[in-house]
């Protein structure tokens, strides 16, 4: 499979399928375009009218908050029109495919679609089916990717450590089921962190990992040594009942991230979750709400870094216009 | 041909006399990036303006996002966020078609409402596209079309005419 599709003829930004077939000058130009966005002074971003009369479709097949909501404001701060479908309960329940739903809207001049689905790959088929001049997304896909959380992650760990190249970065969780983890580990090996470790029970771990460029532990306690940030994910409740667990409060005990393990870290180690967080369960409310957590911010970032990526994959959609 | 500190002396005077004459209070000056902002920074100086330098980075709300696309390195504009009521002194450093300062202004008018406005350019050229003609300027000149004005910076100040192929 070919993610040249992710860039025009001349190389700039036009579909943001996956992390994958990116390189750290782009991903960088993504990163510092969403600072430009953010009034240093107060951290508000401006309204801007960069992509004023367009049209941009949020295709969610799967439910979302956090992600739907703010790639919705970070579309409206570019003065672009938003439509918000939530496919599950609309046509697709009624027979239409989802072929035929994106030749709908094709019909309504969109310009571009922002998909999220349970399949992996659904994102890339919109991307080769649709109209050449129509952008596409992905707002997570399956198990695959989740990239623009990757890049709000990276937008975030940058506003707190100056270089990406001595950074240690621990994930922590749910590796195998996990699309953010995914685009993390592609997105801190691309701007070159010294080291991805994920941390997790075998059970939770896709089979070589090392090919995607980690180090593996299967102990919280010896695997936060050194660590620059920690990232933990969700864990899927569905999970507990395919057996790949014994039960929530076992998993706590061995992986759930509390103040004393958090104190193997580095003093100054930044906390981050992609939410939603389940207290109790992969961290301690004393974790998610102390001074060493970032997980607020990290939903603030997601707004200017949608922002960013939007703009850059519209900016050559001149022709229809 | 052109002269910089005379060029800065004139906008000087014709600033003074614009800013009697129109009776600005407590003015706020605004440079656009990049080159305006290095001639606003001298007028700031030159006109003992109190109150810190705003600088306006106009990228965002160009006209030709859609053929030409994203400008690297925008900054973010830094202004006081209230501008409503305010007198603003709007400097750039070559007037041309007047796109600019169309961009400039919706920027601004996005802060809030200006009592008055009043644009300086350190050099006008010929080629405006929209009727907007600056308050004061250093200098006018006319230049054959495949010729291009551009001042770098900030120090030395100097002014390159650069003619394409066109």
């Amino acid at each position: 499979m070919t993610h040249n599709i992710q860039l025009n003829s001349d190389g700039k930004l036009k579909h943001f399928l996956s992390i994958e077939g990116f390189d750290k000058a782009l991903l960088t130009e993504i990163l510092d375009t969403a600072a430009s966005f953010v009034n240093p002074a107060d951290g508000q971003i401006k309204k801007v009218p960069l992509l004023r009369g367009k049209t941009i479709v949020n295709l969610f097949f799967e439910n979302s908050t956090r992600t739907r909501t703010t790639f919705e404001l970070a579309a409206k701060r570019l003065s672009a029109d938003v439509l918000n479908m939530n496919i599950a309960t609309s046509a697709t329940s009624k027979g239409e495919s989802l072929l035929d739903t994106i030749r709908n809207l094709e019909a309504m001049f969109v310009d571009m679609f922002v998909v999220r689905h349970a399949m992996s790959g659904a994102a890339h088929f919109i991307a080769q089916q649709t109209a050449p001049h129509i952008s596409v997304i992905n707002a997570g896909d399956g198990q695959h990717a989740h990239p623009t959380q990757a890049m709000l992650d990276m937008f975030t760990i940058r506003q707190h450590k100056a270089d990406f190249s001595t950074l240690r970065v621990a994930i922590i969780g749910d590796i195998l089921h996990s699309r953010v983890a995914r685009s993390e580990i592609q997105a801190l090996n691309t701007l070159g962190v010294a080291e991805v470790r994920v941390i997790a029970p075998k059970t939770l771990l896709p089979a070589k990992v090392e090919t995607l460029g980690v180090t593996v532990s299967h102990n919280l306690t010896e695997g936060l040594q050194d660590i620059d940030v920690v990232m933990m994910l969700r864990l899927q409740k569905e999970r507990m009942t395919s057996a790949l667990l014994p039960n929530e409060s076992e998993y706590f005990k061995c992986f759930g991230l509390t103040e004393e393990k958090l104190k193997i870290a580095k003093p100054d180690a930044i906390v981050m979750h992609p939410g939603p967080i389940n207290r109790g369960v992969e961290i301690d409310s004393k974790v998610a709400d102390g001074k060493q957590s970032v997980i607020l911010q990290q939903v603030s970032n997601g707004i200017a870094v949608r922002m960013a990526i939007m703009a850059m994959a519209m900016q050559h959609n001149g022709a229809g216009a | 041909m052109l002269d910089i500190p005379e060029l800065l002396n004139n906008l000087e005077i014709e600033l003074k006399r614009t800013i009697a004459e129109r009776q600005l209070i407590d003015p706020l000056m605004i440079g656009i990036r990049t080159g305006g902002v290095w001639i606003a920074e001298v007028m700031h100086q030159r006109l003992a303006i109190t109150e810190p330098l705003g600088l306006l980075d106009i990228s965002f709300y160009r006209d030709d996002f859609s053929q030409i696309g994203m400008h690297p390195n925008v900054k973010p504009s830094q202004l006081p966020t209230n501008m409503e009521g305010r007198d603003i002194i709007l400097i750039d450093d070559v007037f041309y078609t007047g796109r600019t300062i169309r961009a400039a202004l919706n920027e601004i008018f996005d802060y809030g409402r200006p009592h008055q406005v009043i644009f300086a350019a350190l050099i006008k050229r010929d080629g405006k596209q929209i009727p907007i003609t600056p308050d004061c300027v250093g200098t006018q000149i006319k230049l054959d079309t495949g010729q291009r004005i551009k001042l770098t910076g900030p120090t030395p100040l100097s002014i390159v005419i650069e003619t394409s192929g066109r």
